[in-house]
C-alpha cells in the first residue's frame, strides 16, 4: 500500500509537468491547429537559461536566500522563452497561415532541430548538474515520502492552472482567444486583432514552458539538450488524452499520463510475470495517445475537435 | 535522309551518356577513395527510403515520422534470418522479398485503425508507432531473446549468389570490384526498378487516385474512390519499399543495432523528400543526394577550414548536418513549398493559398 | 519522353561525372612511378613513413575521453619518433592519422575505410564497443590489426577475426569484478540491477547479474531505463518494496545521477554500485554530495593514478592536463604496434601481425600478453568509491583476486624499485663482462701477434701451424669473451 501511494505521489509530481507543457500544446492547437513541435525545446530553453542565471548568481556569492535565487532563474528564464515563441511564431508560422496543413506541421519540425541544435551550442553537449541549492526537506506519510520540491511544483501548478483560467474567462485577452478559436475570420471582423491574439497564445503557453522548465531541472538536478523532445511528446500525448483544445481537458490528461506512467513502470512487470517491465514506460504515452485516437479522437473532456476529423 | 531528327535521338545520347556516368563512377570515386563509394551507396540507400515515404507522403498527402520503423523491420528480418542470431543463413533473395511482406504488414496493421486520423493526428501517431518499433527491438531480448537487444546483432551475412559475395573484392575484367563497389551496382540496380515502379505508379489509376485523395478527400469518396483502401495502399507500397532498404543495410553494414532507427533518421528521410519536391521522384532523390553528400562535403571543407582559421573546431560538421536539416524544412516551407524540382501539380496547389475552414 | 531540360541537366551530370572520372583516372597513373621512385635504391640512409590511425569521438557527449585516447596514442608516436626505431634496416617515422567516429555505429565502417584508404599499418581505437564492432568487420577485410584500449564489450574478439585485440578489461571481466567486490564487502542477500537499455549498459549488467546469481544472491528482476531516464521514482519505488540490499546500475552518470539522487529522496539505504561509464569525478555534482557519499563503482583496468609514472610524467608535461581515463591504454596499444613491427622486423600488417598476437610487453598499464581470442590476460579491474566527496580507488581485481589499492600500489612501487636494482646490477653486469672481454680479446691480440713473429723468426712449417693455432687460440677467446657479455 506505501509503494501504491508512493507511486501515486511520483505520478501526480511527473502529472503536473506534463500538464504544464500540455497547456502550451492545448492552447496553440485550440487557436490556430497547429501542433507545436518546438513547444519541447522552449522547455528547454526555459531550463537552460535558469540554469546558467543560477550558476551565475551562486557564482557572485551573493548571500541571496536559495529560493530567490531559483526565482530569480526563472524570472530570467520566462521573458527569453516568451522571446523565442515570439519570434517562432512570427517567423516560422505566421507566413504559412492558411497554406496546406502540411506546411506549418513541417517547419515546426525544422524549429524544433534548431533550437535543439541552438541550445547544444551554447550550453554543450554534456548533461549539466543543475545547481541542488533548494534545501530538498523529506516528509514522512506513513511509509511513503514526499519532498518540499514536489510540493512547491504542485504548488506552482495548480496556482498556473487558476491563474490561466481566470485568465481565458475573465480577461479581455481571454475573450479575444477564445473568439478566435471559435472562428479567426468572425474574430477579424468584430474589430479582434487575430494576429496579436496568436502571439499572445504562443507567448502565455512559452511562459508556462519555462516554469515547468525550471521545475524540471530542479526535480531532476539535471538539465540537457535533448531533454525537451521527449518531454515534449509526452505532453502532447496528455493533451490529446485530455481533448485536445480544452484547458482543463491538458491538465487532467497530464495528472493522468504521470500516474499511467508510475503505475505501469511499478507494476506491469508483476501483472505480466516478468514478461515486460519498466523497460516499456516511454511505450505507455504513446499506447495511450492511439487507443485515445482510435476510440475517441475528441478526448477525455474535449468535444470541439470530432467534427474535424 | 541526310538531316535526322536531332531532337528525338539526343534524349536516347543523353540517356546512354548517363548510363555510362553512372557505370564508372564508383571507379572514379574509388580513384579519390573508397570511402565515398560507401558514402555513395549510403546515398543511394537513403534514395530508396525517401522514393517509399514519398509514396506515402509525396502521392498520398499523408505525413509519416515514423517511417524508419518499416526499415528497421526489415533490416531486422534479414539480420534474423542471416546470420549467427539463430543460426540461419537464408539465401538473400529469399529474405528480401519477405522483409518487404513483414513491412508491408506492419504498414497495414499501423494503417488501418488511424487512416481515418486527420493529417496531423496521424503524423503524431506514427511518431508514436515508429518509437514503440523501436522500444520493442531494443528491449527484446528479455525474456526470450529475439533481437539481441541493445546489443544489435553482428556478423550478418553479405548477399551471395553461389560464389560471388557482395562483401569480398574480386578482380574481374582487369577491374579491382571491391565489396562497396559491387553494392552500389545492386543498389542503383534496385533504385532504378523502385523509380520505375514508382513512375508508373503515379501515372496509374492508383496514383491518380491517391492524387484525388491528397487533394480533396471528401471529394475522392463522392467521386467513388476507396479512401480507406487507397490509402492503406499507400501505407503498405511505401513500408515494403522502406523493408526492402532495410535488408540491403543490413547486409551492407553487417553490424544492426537499435540505435541506428531512432527518431531522426526519420525526419532526415522526410527532410529529404521536402527539399527535392513532395511527389517529384526526381525532386525526391536529388534531395536525398544533397542532404547526403553536402554534409560529407562539409566535413572535409569546413573541419580543415575552422581548424585553419581559429585553431579549432567551433562548429561541429554534426552540428551544420541537423542545423540544415532544420533550415531545410523550415525555409522550404516558406520559400519554395514545392521543394527544389516540384511536381507539376504540387505547384499548381502550393501556389495558390487555399484558406482553410 | 525526356524534355530539352532534363536532358541539359543529364548531360551536365554526364560532363561532371566524366570529369571526375577523368581526374581520378589520372591521379593513379603517377602513383605508381611514386612507389617505383620509392622502391628504388635511394641514396642512404632512407626514411619510411609509418601510418598508424586512431579513432575516436572527436565531438560529442564524450569528446573529452576521445581526445585523451588520442593523446595516448600521440604520445606513443612521438615518442617512438623520438628514440628513432629502424625497421627492416630502414629508419622510420610514426604519423598518427586521427580521425573522429562521432560515436556513431554506421560511422565505424567509414572511418574504417578511410584508414584502409590511406593504408595505414595499424589501428589504435575505437572508443565505444558499439562502433568498434562494425569498424573491426573492414578491418579484418583490410588485414589491418587493431588494438582497442577501451571497447569492453565482450563480442568484440568473439568475432573470429585475427587482426583484432583489445588491451583493456571485458565487460565479463568487469563485471565479475564489482559483483565479487559487493558480495565479499557487503554481504547482500537480494541484488536489484538495473541497466539503460543501450550495448553497454545491458553488457555489463547482464554480466553482474550472472556472477551474482553463480555466488548464491538474490537477483530481482531486470529494471530498465533509457539512456536519457531522468524519472528513476516509479522503478525505485517498485524496487524500495522488495528492500535489496544492494542495487547495481549499468549506464552512464547523466542518468545515474538523478537515480542516487531519487533513491536516497525515496529512503532507499542499500549500496548503490554503478560500472565505469558513471564512475567519473561528475557523479558528486549530479548526485548531489550527500547522496553520492558511499557509492561504489568499476573501472576497467587499473586507475590512471595507478599508470607507470613515466607515463604519467611525459603526459603532463606534453599536452598540459592529466589524463583522463583510457590514455594509458592507448599509449600501450600503440606501442604494442610499434613493438611487434619492430620484432617482426616489418611495417607490413600481413608481416608483423603474428608478432604481435605472441607479444609480451610492459606497458604503462602493467604487463600486456594476448590470449587466442585478443583479450589481454587477467586484466585489472580497479573498485573506486565516493569518500567524503572524492572519488578514489580502493582495491584491484585481478584474476578474480581482489587487492587493497594501497597494498597494489605499494606492489607495484616494490616491484618498480626491484627491477630498477635488477636494471642496475644488470648494467654492472654488463659492463664487467664487457671489460672482461675487451682482455680477453687484447691478449688474444697479443698472442696473435707474438704468435706471428714466434713464426717469423721459426721455420716456414712451424710457423704456418702456429699461425693456426693462434688462430684458434684467438678466436675461442673471443668466442668466450662474446658468451660472457651476453651473460
Amino acid at each position: 500500500m506505501d509503494t501504491f501511494i508512493q507511486q501515486i505521489i511520483n505520478g501526480l509530481t511527473l502529472g503536473a509537468v506534463y500538464a504544464m507543457v500540455a497547456l502550451g500544446y492545448t492552447m496553440v492547437y485550440g487557436i490556430i491547429q497547429l501542433i507545436n513541435f518546438a513547444h519541447g525545446e522552449v522547455v528547454m530553453i526555459g531550463a537552460m537559461v535558469a540554469f546558467s542565471v543560477i550558476g551565475a548568481l551562486l557564482g557572485l556569492d551573493s548571500g541571496l536566500p536559495p529560493a530567490l535565487i531559483v526565482l530569480l532563474g526563472a524570472a530570467a528564464a520566462i521573458p527569453v522563452c516568451m522571446a523565442v515563441a515570439y519570434a517562432m511564431e512570427r517567423v516560422a508560422y505566421r507566413p504559412l497561415r492558411g497554406a496546406p496543413r502540411l506546411a506549418p506541421l513541417i517547419t515546426a519540425i525544422g524549429v524544433s532541430i534548431i533550437l535543439q541544435q541552438l541550445g547544444m551550442m551554447i550550453w554543450s553537449r554534456n548533461p549539466l548538474a543543475f545547481p541542488q541549492i533548494l534545501e530538498n526537506r523529506i516528509f514522512h506519510l506513513g511509509g511513503a515520502t514526499v519532498s518540499t520540491v514536489q510540493l512547491a511544483i504542485w504548488l506552482v501548478a495548480v496556482s498556473m492552472m487558476g491563474a490561466l483560467t481566470l485568465m481565458i474567462h475573465r480577461t479581455r485577452l481571454g475573450i479575444a482567444m477564445r473568439a478566435t478559436s471559435q472562428n479567426p475570420q468572425v474574430a477579424g471582423l468584430m474589430g479582434i486583432d487575430v494576429n496579436r491574439v496568436i502571439a499572445a497564445t504562443f507567448i502565455i503557453g512559452a511562459a508556462l514552458a519555462a516554469i515547468a522548465g525550471v521545475m524540471v531541472g530542479t526535480y531532476y538536478g539535471i538539465a540537457h539538450y535533448t531533454m525537451g523532445s521527449l518531454l515534449g511528446l509526452k505532453a502532447f500525448c496528455a493533451a490529446v488524452l485530455g481533448g485536445i483544445g480544452n484547458l482543463p481537458g491538458a491538465m487532467l490528461g497530464g495528472l493522468i499520463l504521470g500516474v499511467v506512467e508510475a503505475l505501469g513502470a511499478g507494476y506491469i512487470g508483476d501483472f505480466t510475470g516478468n514478461w515486460f517491465g519498466s523497460n516499456y514506460q516511454d511505450v505507455f504515452a504513446f499506447i495511450v495517445l492511439i487507443l485515445v485516437l482510435v476510440f475517441r479522437p475528441s478526448g477525455l473532456l474535449g468535444e470541439r475537435v470530432g467534427d474535424r476529423t | 535522309m541526310m538531316k535526322l531528327d536531332l531532337s528525338a535521338r539526343l534524349p536516347w545520347i543523353g540517356i546512354v551518356l548517363v548510363a555510362l556516368a553512372l557505370a564508372v563512377l564508383p571507379f572514379a570515386l574509388a580513384g579519390i577513395g573508397t570511402t565515398w563509394v560507401r558514402i555513395t551507396n549510403l546515398a543511394l540507400l537513403f534514395a530508396l527510403l525517401a522514393l517509399g515515404l514519398n509514396i506515402v507522403v509525396g502521392f498520398a498527402g499523408l505525413l509519416d515520422l515514423g517511417y524508419i520503423a518499416f526499415y528497421a523491420v526489415g533490416a531486422y528480418v534479414y539480420a534474423l534470418l542471416a546470420s549467427p542470431q539463430f543460426g540461419l543463413h537464408l539465401p538473400f533473395w529469399a529474405i528480401i522479398p519477405l522483409g518487404a511482406l513483414v513491412a508491408c504488414i506492419f504498414g497495414v496493421l499501423l494503417g488501418a485503425p488511424t487512416l481515418k486520423l486527420r493529417g496531423d493526428y496521424l503524423a503524431i501517431v506514427t511518431l508514436g508507432f515508429g518509437e514503440i518499433i523501436r522500444i520493442f527491438l531494443n528491449n527484446l531480448s528479455q525474456p526470450v531473446n529475439i533481437t539481441n537487444g541493445p546489443q544489435g546483432i553482428s556478423r550478418i551475412d553479405s548477399f551471395r549468389l553461389g560464389d560471388f559475395d557482395f562483401g569480398k573484392s574480386e578482380m574481374l575484367f582487369g577491374l579491382n570490384f571491391s565489396g562497396p563497389i559491387k553494392y552500389y551496382y545492386l543498389l542503383l540496380l534496385v533504385l532504378i526498378v523502385i523509380i520505375v515502379v514508382n513512375m508508373r505508379l503515379q501515372h496509374s489509376r492508383i496514383g491518380r487516385a491517391w492524387e484525388a485523395i491528397r487533394e480533396d478527400e471528401v471529394a475522392a469518396r463522392a467521386m467513388g474512390i476507396d479512401t480507406t483502401r487507397m490509402k492503406l495502399l499507400a501505407f503498405a507500397m511505401g513500408a515494403s519499399f522502406g523493408g526492402i532498404a532495410g535488408g540491403i543495410f543490413s547486409s551492407m553494414q553487417g553490424f544492426i543495432s537499435p540505435e541506428s532507427f531512432v527518431l531522426v533518421e526519420s525526419i532526415m528521410v522526410l527532410a529529404m523528400v521536402v527539399l527535392g519536391g513532395m511527389g517529384n521522384i526526381w525532386g525526391v532523390i536529388l534531395g536525398a543526394l544533397l542532404l547526403s553528400f553536402v554534409p560529407e562535403l562539409l566535413r572535409h571543407t569546413i573541419e580543415p577550414l575552422q581548424r585553419s582559421l581559429f585553431g579549432r573546431s567551433i562548429v561541429e560538421p554534426e552540428v551544420v548536418r541537423m542545423l540544415l536539416f532544420g533550415l531545410a524544412l523550415v525555409l522550404m516551407m516558406l520559400y519554395r513549398p514545392a521543394g527544389l524540382l516540384p511536381s507539376a501539380v504540387r505547384r499548381r496547389e502550393l501556389a495558390r493559398k487555399s484558406v482553410e475552414p | 519522353m525526356i524534355s530539352l531540360r532534363e536532358f541539359k541537366l543529364g548531360a551536365v551530370a554526364v560532363a561532371v561525372a566524366l570529369g571526375l572520372a577523368a581526374c581520378s583516372k589520372e591521379e593513379p597513373t603517377p602513383e605508381p612511378a611514386k612507389e617505383a621512385a620509392k622502391d628504388a635504391p635511394p641514396p642512404a640512409p632512407q626514411e619510411i613513413v609509418v601510418k598508424i590511425g586512431h579513432a575516436a569521438p572527436l565531438t560529442g557527449g564524450i569528446a573529452h575521453l576521445g581526445k585523451d585516447n588520442e593523446n595516448g596514442a600521440r604520445l606513443a608516436v612521438d615518442q617512438a619518433n623520438a628514440k628513432g626505431i629502424t625497421i627492416g634496416g630502414k629508419k622510420v617515422r610514426f604519423e598518427l592519422v586521427a580521425e573522429d567516429d562521432e560515436e556513431k555505429p554506421d560511422k565505424g565502417p567509414i572511418v574504417a575505410q578511410k584508414f584502409a584508404d590511406a593504408k595505414v599499418a595499424g589501428v589504435v581505437g575505437h572508443l565505444n564497443s558499439g562502433v568498434t564492432i562494425p569498424a573491426s568487420a573492414v578491418y579484418n577485410q583490410a588485414g589491418i590489426p587493431m588494438v582497442s584500449g577501451s571497447a569492453t564489450n565482450p563480442k568484440l574478439t568473439e568475432q573470429g577475426f585475427k587482426n583484432v585485440f583489445r588491451v583493456v578489461g571485458r565487460d565479463d571481466q568487469q563485471g565479475p569484478a564489482i559483483a565479487s567486490y559487493l558480495v565479499a564487502e557487503f554481504k547482500p542477500k537480494t541484488v536489484a540491477v538495473i541497466d539503460d537499455a543501450t550495448a553497454y549498459g545491458e553488457g555489463l549488467a547482464n554480466e553482474v547479474e550472472k556472477s551474482l546469481k553463480a555466488s548464491g544472491v538474490n537477483v530481482l528482476p531486470r529494471e530498465r531505463g533509457t539512456k536519457d531516464t531522468r524519472d528513476w521514482k516509479a522503478i525505485l519505488t517498485k524496487l524500495r518494496g522488495r528492500q535489496p540490499d544492494a542495487i547495481f546500475y549499468g549506464g552512464m552518470d547523466a542518468t545515474g545521477g538523478p537515480l542516487l539522487k531519487q533513491g536516497r529522496e525515496l529512503g532507499i539505504k542499500a549500496v548503490f554500485a554503478f560500472g565505469d561509464g558513471a564512475c567519473t569525478e561528475e557523479m558528486k555534482k549530479l548526485a548531489g554530495e550527500k547522496q553520492s557519499e558511499g557509492l561504489i563503482c568499476s573501472q576497467a583496468g587499473i586507475p590512471v593514478q595507478a599508470a607507470s609514472k613515466d607515463f604519467l610524467e611525459s603526459y603532463k608535461t606534453k599536452f598540459n592536463v592529466d589524463p583522463i581515463l583510457y590514455s594509458p591504454f592507448t599509449f600501450d596499444a600503440t606501442n604494442l604496434l610499434i613493438a611487434a613491427m619492430q620484432k617482426a622486423d616489418s611495417v607490413d600488417p600481413a608481416q608483423y601481425l603474428p608478432a604481435l598476437a605472441s607479444i609480451k610487453h610492459k606497458g604503462a598499464s602493467g604487463d600486456i600478453e594476448f590470449d587466442e581470442r585478443g583479450d589481454r590476460k587477467d586484466a585489472e579491474m580497479t573498485i573506486f568509491t565516493i569518500k567524503e566527496g572524492k572519488l578514489g580507488p580502493v582495491a584491484i581485481v585481478k584474476a578474480g583476486t581482489t587487492t587493497k589499492f594501497e597494498d597494489f600500489m605499494k606492489a607495484a612501487e616494490a616491484a618498480a624499485a626491484a627491477a630498477k636494482a635488477a636494471m642496475g646490477k644488470a648494467g654492472e653486469a654488463v659492463s664487467a663482462g664487457a671489460a672482461v672481454a675487451k682482455e680477453g680479446a687484447e691478449k688474444a691480440v697479443d698472442a696473435a701477434r707474438s704468435a706471428t713473429s714466434q713464426a717469423l723468426e721459426s721455420a716456414k712449417d712451424v710457423a704456418g701451424k702456429a699461425a693456426g693455432e693462434a688462430k684458434e687460440v684467438a678466436g675461442k677467446v673471443v668466442e668466450g669473451a662474446k658468451d660472457m657479455v651476453n651473460k
